[in-house]
């Protein structure tokens, strides 16, 4: 069962890759993607990665390809400038892919001549071990905890770096203001008056 | 019943599977049941509050009007615009209908009654209902058609807005609780406040993150006074202009399911689940299975979505971003401090 599911959830997210790659339409490819990142959090279950694999689809799935869609779904899109854009950058995404598979098998080389293929040939963690949450914080908040932190300040300046980027104050704006309308009683916008006839009421 | 069928001639695997899936038909059956009764009841509710009879012609009381509104629907003929953009057009429903079954496999209806009783169920309905939205979205774009892809465009920014503060809601009673599993969770709550009442709602500390919740998850669900997605004064029908027949029922179950998912775990995180309300033996309560409880609790929540839908006007788009942005998340990220702080004083004493 176990070999049935890793051998499906690999081959489409390897199939899904390749279709995100040469998918014609932009939101198709996007749309591949999501689905290859949803195979890998699969990939992730099988292994005893469940937190992992629940990150993967909470924040690649859930929150960077919604709006990735978001984006790509409101681009004028040219098909045939695209079509030859993937031409002109074709020897450089070769040079990229040829540099990953060379490290791809330096790495397993690497792996099997340590032998820590033998140490690690149990897949998943022994039953009865403490949850991955409870292991993942406990590694992350005592040994790593700078670097954790750090991860975290990084993020923090991109945030506000990318805020401080797009925000510019626009002029002729009217903002609703809550706290002033729900402040706002019946005596502050009416009043009763009781004109005399023949004269009219001053506004 | 897994064990059950593994013991007999299928043995251990394929035992395991079709008692599984024996199980998983057992929660999706009455699920759908349960949606097309929902639908009823909240029709009737409305009609109450607005004065009217609501449906009463269809078979005892008008009980039979969903199953009449699903056999006419399925009758119907599929219309597929021809600019619309075929395999995702078809795709989009059977997705959100398919997402708003899945998060139900984590949901105990009692104790042991949990189909996956996994250590990350409060993760992993964060995860599926993070999904929800790529159906309104698929279905938004692959109508091609302006209407649908604004409310696609509304529902994909507001159901990440108001999945942020969801999030540290949730956070704050896991820590509460000390655990994602949502059986747990329940459990966790017995006896939480004197040693009487079941349920974290009543606790101070956690009683605004509660409401705050309720709120959330009506804008999660896109269900009034969000539902921006399908503003029909503004936007047709949003996302489901297009879709007629199967597809459009199937969005219609879908989005049911969704909610009372939502009532579920609203039931399941602050109320006590499938526990009766109060600690106590003396009123036989705990003769009562567990399962009433809990439908009890979220048929409660059903009403209270109910009633907001008659009551509540609709939000306007800035309002709700605002609503999401500026109030729910600081509001909740300053609820994870003062709960962790609390858990810490709780269990280290002051650090004094």
């Amino acid at each position: 069962m176990q070999i049935f599911a890793f051998y499906l959830f690999a081959s489409v997210v390897l199939a899904s890759g390749a279709f995100c790659i040469f998918a014609r339409n932009p939101v198709h490819s996007v749309l591949w993607l999501i689905l290859a990142f949803f195979n890998a959090a699969g990939l992730m279950v099988l292994i005893g990665a469940e937190f992992i694999a629940a990150l993967l689809v909470i924040v690649y799935v859930g929150a960077v390809a919604v709006l990735f869609l978001f984006v790509v779904m409101m681009l004028d899109i040219d098909f045939a400038e695209l079509r030859a854009g993937f031409m002109k950058h074709l020897p450089l995404g070769l040079l990229l892919a040829l540099v990953l598979v060379v490290e791809i098998i330096f790495g397993v080389g690497a792996w099997q001549s340590s032998g820590m293929g033998e140490a690690t040939a149990a897949v998943g963690p022994p039953a009865g071990a403490p949850s991955n949450i409870e292991q993942l914080g406990a590694l992350l908040y005592t040994k790593y905890v700078f670097l954790f932190e750090a991860a975290g300040l990084i993020l923090l300046v991109a945030m506000v770096g990318a805020i401080v980027l797009t925000h510019r104050t626009r002029g002729g704006v009217r903002k609703q203001n809550i706290a002033d309308q729900v402040a706002r009683r019946p005596e502050d916008a009416t009043r009763n008056t009781q004109p005399e006839v023949g004269k009219g009421v001053e506004l | 019943m897994t064990e059950f069928l593994q013991s007999t001639f299928l043995g251990a695997e394929l035992g395991w599977f079709v008692g599984t899936l024996a199980l998983i038909l057992l929660i999706a059956l009455p699920l759908m049941l349960a949606v097309a009764m929902i639908i009823y009841v909240d029709r009737k509710i409305w009609a109450a509050m607005a004065l009217r009879r609501g449906p009463n012609v269809v078979g005892p009381f008008g009980l039979l009007q969903s199953f009449a509104d699903g056999l006419k629907v399925f009758l119907q003929e599929t219309i597929i615009p021809s600019g619309a953009n075929k395999g995702l057009f078809l795709i989009a429903p059977i997705i959100t209908f398919t997402v708003a079954l899945l998060a139900w496999a984590v949901i105990p209806f009692g104790e042991d009654m949990v189909l996956a009783n996994i250590n990350i169920g409060l993760l992993y309905i964060l995860a599926i209902s993070s999904l929800g939205v790529y159906g309104v979205v698929i279905a938004g774009w692959a109508s091609n058609s302006k209407y649908p892809f604004f409310s696609a465009m509304r529902a994909a920014a507001q159901m990440i807005s108001y999945e942020v503060s969801i999030g540290f809601i949730l956070i704050s009673v896991v820590l509460f609780a000390g655990t994602f599993n949502l059986s747990d969770i329940v459990l966790s709550q017995e006896g939480h406040i004197f040693g009487i009442v079941n349920a974290y709602g009543l606790n101070p500390l956690l009683f605004p993150m509660a409401v705050v919740f309720l709120i959330a998850s009506m804008a999660e669900t896109a269900r009034h006074p969000f539902d921006l997605t399908e503003a029909e004064s503004e936007l047709v029908a949003g996302y489901q202009t297009e879709y007629s027949s199967m597809s459009f029922a199937l969005f219609w179950l879908g989005e049911y399911a969704n909610i009372l998912l939502m009532c579920a775990l609203n039931a399941i995180l602050f109320w006590g689940g499938w526990l009766p309300p109060l600690d106590v033996d003396w009123i036989p309560w705990f003769d009562i299975p567990g399962i009433f409880w809990l439908f009890g609790k979220m048929f409660f929540f059903f009403f209270i979505f109910s009633w907001v839908m008659a009551t509540v006007p609709r939000y306007r788009y800035d309002q709700l971003m605002r609503l999401g942005w500026k109030i729910f998340l600081p509001l909740s990220l300053l609820w994870v401090f003062l709960v962790s702080g609390y858990v810490m004083i709780d269990k280290f004493g002051l650090p004094l």
